[in-house]
């Protein structure tokens, strides 16, 4: 019933959508009707075009993820931790900052090759730095005398980066991921937009060429899903990690 | 392995430290600090802010380099922190995602101590500072005066020789001060610890330590020491005593005297006194 409150602008939206095509204040040609639109949706879903699409993007995008945050910890944790290689990495890590990453795709496209291995590299790319961000900043922002009284309780060096210093940078490192989250989808589908055989963007870019523009829209719909059904789960696993903060 | 009986206090010789140095010159914090502190007393450290007392007691716990002079206790040469010397921060710096019990029991693990055993023991400590009940509630969900109850815990769990309290009831509000005040004497008189205790509440040196060493700034110094020695006796109205209030009015002089030390020389005009 709450969660039924709670989404109820979303089916508003919907039925607002299946109200002005209907009238035709939209043109149908441009805006298909919601109705229309599941219809769609529900034909590809049974025919198996969703599922064959869904898999290989979400397959790269967890890939590409995964990578990020292995490495994109290591690098913020590095950065945090060495003063050295915080001067080396520091204004890399500032100059590539406000680069958009989707202005990589035609050269990352070149390096290396059309298939799955290219998608991955630019969504690790697009992941990286929010992970070497909040890692770097959750690490930094930890209060000293959190680390004072864990060596005065008996805690080596070692046990404090641990014991004190990865669990109090958590909420960052956290806000990082989630963000790092959103730029998989985005790099996902931007990379498959301009070139692949298969995935949820290719999808969407050849239904909108050959004009199927309802089936488009379904397609458009299951990504937001898919996107909107990673970031719940990851806040319920950051709700779950972070219990303390109440 | 017998140390000297005079050996388990602390002996601070000739002390001094400078913050590093920003334009030229470092700050001196302190300057040729000397201090015994024999093993189960009580000592204050009191002084204005700025004087340098967090940071002896900061050197003391082994958080700070020693640059100049030596720090020793019955384990030898201060060189870093150590189990021997538990500290109580006055913003508790308790692990927040960390339960009471999980808290408590930290130091006692990191003591070799577990399974059953250091469930009681931290059961134990939990009970002694009156947090039973309490013990899955995280920091975040107390109040200040038992998320500073939970740290001292902690802290004794850990069972240090030491106790170093930095302010540890200045984030207190007065009725909670003065309950933990009496609260902590039991537990020194029962645990018979060497506390070094920062402060710069007069009443609260006097009214806890056996010594009181008056600081004074830039550079920071031990101007005066005095002995109090109220805090042997458990009589919960010791305060209103007129020896009681003599030796805080005493104090109090010395203390302002200090504070206009310090003022003078950043002043143009001679310090007027206050009618």
């Amino acid at each position: 019933m709450r969660i039924a409150i709670r989404y109820a602008p979303l089916a508003i939206l919907a039925l607002l959508w299946e109200v002005v095509t209907r009238l035709g204040l939209v043109s149908r040609a441009l805006l298909p009707p919601f109705s229309v639109v599941m219809v769609a949706f529900w034909h590809m879903l049974v025919d198996g075009t969703l599922i064959d699409n869904a898999v290989p993007s979400l397959l790269r995008g967890a890939a590409g993820l995964a990578l990020a945050i292995v490495v994109g910890f290591g690098i913020g944790a590095g950065m945090a931790l060495g003063r050295r290689f915080q001067a080396i990495m520091g204004p890399l890590v500032q100059a590539f900052y406000p680069l958009p990453k989707t202005a990589l795709v035609p050269l990352v496209m070149v390096w290396f090759g059309l298939g799955a291995t290219a998608k991955i590299v630019l969504i690790f790319l697009g992941c990286l730095l929010p992970v070497i961000l909040g890692t770097y900043n959750g690490l930094r922002g930890v209060d000293l005398v959190l680390v004072w009284s864990a060596r005065s309780l008996g805690a080596s060096r070692g046990a404090v980066l641990l014991d004190v210093l990865l669990p109090a940078a958590m909420p960052q490192v956290l806000t990082g991921l989630r963000t790092a989250t959103a730029f998989a989808f985005l790099l996902m589908v931007a990379s498959e937009l301009i070139i692949a055989n298969n995935g949820l963007g290719f999808l969407i870019g050849s239904l909108g060429d050959d004009g199927a523009y309802p089936a488009m829209f379904a397609a458009i719909l299951t990504i937001t899903a898919l996107g909107f059904a990673a970031d719940r789960a990851f806040a319920a696993l950051s709700a779950r990690l972070l219990r303390w903060r109440t | 392995m017998t140390p000297d009986s005079d050996s388990l206090g602390i002996v601070v010789a000739h002390l001094s430290h400078a913050y590093a140095p920003t334009a030229g010159t470092g700050v001196r914090a302190l300057d040729d600090v000397s201090l015994v502190v024999p093993p189960g007393s009580f000592h204050a450290l009191l002084g204005p802010s700025g004087c340098g007392k967090s940071t002896l007691l900061y050197c003391i716990g082994g958080f700070l380099p020693v640059q100049s002079g030596s720090i020793r206790t019955a384990r030898g040469v201060v060189t870093g922190p150590g189990p021997e010397r538990g500290v109580v921060f006055q913003n508790f710096a308790l692990f927040p995602w960390k339960t009471v019990r999980e808290n408590v029991l930290y130091g006692i693990g990191k003591r070799g101590v577990r399974g059953a055993e250091a469930r009681d023991r931290a059961q134990h400590f939990i009970d002694l500072v009156h947090l039973t009940g309490f013990e899955e509630n995280f920091p975040g969900q107390l109040s200040g005066g038992m998320q500073q109850r939970a740290a001292l815990a902690r802290t004794l769990a850990a069972e240090p020789d030491i106790l170093l309290m930095d302010e540890p009831f200045g984030a207190l509000d007065a009725q909670t001060r003065r309950i933990m005040q009496e609260e902590l004497l039991g537990i020194w008189r029962q645990t018979q610890k060497t506390v070094v205790f920062v402060t710069h509440d007069v009443a609260e040196a006097v009214y806890l330590a056996d010594t009181i060493s008056v600081m004074s700034a830039r550079p920071g110094r031990i101007s005066r020491s005095l002995a109090a020695g109220f805090n042997r006796d458990s009589d919960p109205a010791v305060f209103k005593r007129p020896a009681f209030t003599e030796l805080v009015e005493q104090i109090w002089e010395m203390v302002r005297a200090e504070v206009d030390q310090a003022r003078r020389p950043a002043l143009a005009a001679p310090v007027v006194a206050p009618a």
